[in-house]
């Protein structure tokens, strides 16, 4: 039911990813009646505050009660409706995490989870309101689509994606403004589906979030000064995931390294290792993130630098990675 | 139903409940026996449900926040033909849909799956909420131990009952006085629960004997005031209808024996109203 919507980068280059996401869900709420939104106290910060302005008697702050939000959202999604919950992610996957499980997962309810204020993207509010351990969370929840989008265009389309998904989805935004990975939104977007930025031979660098624009500075880079041909993809749905595209890489590239804003421990870097150790084939592995470690605060470009995933901190992997000894065995048979 | 069948109703169910928890050698026998009227009374003479057509949009809805008293939920629902009796001996054994905890996805008649406390009457204002803001001419009830109102997710959620006017939903305080450890003022005492929920902006109604039937339904029957949520304060006895359970909060969570079952039955009759 959810229609079309379609933005030029000339149309948002002034907004926000998470502006995007509000303008994107209130264009497609003209067209589809069943979607309400909630937050807890979040309008302004998450700025869902226009849906307020355009269907009032459509949105819901409850207060400061995420726990509250997520069991009201699944009464809600009983009665037919689609509800967003628009709220930071730290308090979507930790304070809400009862609820999220319970009231939503486990009852497959199609609810809409927008998790903002991703990764170390608030990063000067400090620790407490930084979230590096969601998509590891949200992704060990049964029923559960995660998904996270590189740039606003990307959200736009995960957006109007969960909506033709019937099921609860997990969107995963960052505070501010993400850099531009896409020139549009008609690149392929779907659910499930890695996109291959770069094309490369050398290594695969397998990135989500703001490590996709990083990943691609770093490739350009590598090409530009050492020769590498690195693959980039971009893993924005990590779960469900893209197996093909990262056995094709291992195949291909035989050098795999993963970038995100958030823990090692069981994010996207956890989720492409299983993939890898059970797909039989050996390869060279780096995760990119933060090392088993909550984060210092300061400006979110900065903490990017210090967690080493900027494009210098891939940079100097890759380096590293290519001079490893590793065995470059044509061979696969052997192997399995 | 009039009172005397509702009460018929009532015995069935709790012998349902007794020998339910007795096959399956676990389950929660106190909050199960202590809910009966409570539950009865709000499917018998409120609910607009359809046991033929047990998802029907329109139908009114029921919670049951303390899931732990599956049993009495179970026992209702079966009673009324949602699903066949026969699955009572089934309760809690592997690949049964009568699970310990009431689960949405297997049981025809279940409205939400429940069973970590506090959570309900969220789920219950969301349903209220959605059904105002679909058009829907829909009633939702649910029912709250006490021990629950412990969790602070409860405030929560009444605070925007009342903050959202929800004169729909209807919730209901099981008030038997005890929990897992011990009584709630020996765990965590709960002050006066009449004036706590009044402060929420809720419309109360206390009852003094909760397990009287004709009290219940008179209490669910009371014209709402327009904008209010309604709040039935139950003070209810904790294994009612069984002599060595009752206010024992040793049967909290434990199973009675086949030789306790037959005393326990003995005891409650077959239910015929003379």
């Amino acid at each position: 039911m959810a229609g079309g919507i379609s933005y030029t980068v000339d149309e948002t280059t002034k907004l926000s990813t998470a502006e995007v996401y509000a303008k994107a869900l209130s264009d497609l709420a003209l067209q589809d009646p069943r979607i309400v939104v909630l937050t807890s106290d979040l309008a302004k910060s998450t700025k869902i505050g226009v849906f307020e302005e355009r269907f009032p008697d459509r949105f819901y702050n409850v207060g400061i009660a995420e726990q509250n939000m997520f069991g009201i959202a699944s009464g809600m999604a009983k009665c037919g409706l689609i509800p967003f919950t628009s709220c930071f992610a730290v308090f979507t996957a930790c304070r809400g995490l009862d609820q999220v499980h319970t009231d939503i997962c486990y009852q497959n309810l199609n609810v809409k989870m927008i998790a903002s204020h991703a990764g170390t993207s608030f990063g000067q509010a400090g620790t407490t309101h930084h979230s590096t351990e969601d998509i590891a969370i949200m992704r060990s929840m049964a029923n559960l689509t995660v998904i996270v989008p590189a740039d606003g265009l990307e959200t736009a389309n995960a957006v109007k994606a969960a909506i033709e998904l019937n099921g609860p989805v997990y969107i995963r935004i960052n505070r501010g403004f993400d850099q531009i990975v896409n020139d549009g939104m008609d690149y392929g977007f779907q659910i499930g589906k890695a996109v291959q930025l770069m094309d490369g031979t050398d290594l695969t660098i397998i990135a989500c979030g703001s490590g996709v624009f990083q990943a691609v500075q770093a490739a350009r880079e590598l090409a530009f000064s050492d020769g590498i041909k690195a693959r980039v993809l971009n893993l924005h749905t990590i779960k469900p995931i893209d197996r093909e595209a990262i056995m094709k890489a291992v195949q291909e590239t035989r050098r795999i390294i993963t970038v995100e804003d958030h823990t090692i421990i069981g994010g996207l870097g956890g989720a492409v290792a299983e993939i890898i150790a059970e797909g039989g084939k050996a390869c060279a592995f780096r995760r990119l993130g933060l090392q088993d470690a909550f984060s210092p605060i300061g400006l979110h470009e900065d903490l990017m630098s210090y967690h080493k995933i900027d494009a210098n901190g891939i940079i100097e992997t890759t380096r590293a990675l290519m001079k490893l000894d590793f065995e470059e065995d044509d061979n696969w048979e052997d192997e399995v | 139903m009039n009172c005397l069948e509702l009460e018929k109703m009532a015995v069935t169910v709790r012998r349902d409940i007794l020998t339910m928890i007795c096959s399956a050698g676990s389950g929660h026998p106190g909050g199960s026996l202590s809910m009966v009227e409570l539950l009865v009374a709000t499917y018998c003479t409120q609910m607009h449900v359809d046991p033929k057509h047990p998802d029907a949009p329109e139908r009114d809805r029921f919670v049951l926040s303390k899931g732990h008293a599956a049993p009495c939920y179970y026992a209702v629902l079966g009673e009324l033909g949602f699903f066949d009796k026969a699955e009572f001996k089934n309760f809690r054994q592997l690949h049964s849909i009568l699970q310990g905890h009431p689960d949405v996805k297997k049981v025809p008649g279940i409205d939400a799956s429940t069973g970590s406390l506090g959570q309900g009457v969220s789920i219950a204002v969301g349903m209220a909420l959605g059904a105002k803001a679909a058009g829907k001419n829909m009633k939702v009830y649910t029912i709250l131990g006490d021990g629950e109102l412990q969790e602070g997710q409860v405030c929560e959620a009444c605070t925007a009952a009342a903050h959202y006017k929800l004169d729909n939903l209807t919730v209901m305080i099981d008030n038997n006085g005890l929990q897992i450890d011990g009584t709630n003022d020996e765990v965590m005492s709960l002050g006066n629960l009449h004036t706590r929920f009044e402060t929420f902006g809720l419309n109360v109604i206390e009852l003094p004997d909760g397990n009287d039937m004709q009290a219940v339904v008179y209490a669910l029957a009371l014209p709402t005031i327009p904008g209010k949520p309604k709040c039935i304060l139950a003070h209810t006895t904790k294994g009612k209808g069984v002599s060595f359970m009752e206010n024992q909060v040793s049967w909290h969570g434990r199973a009675p024996s086949a030789e306790e079952l037959k005393v326990a039955l003995k005891e409650l009759g077959d239910g015929k109203i003379e």
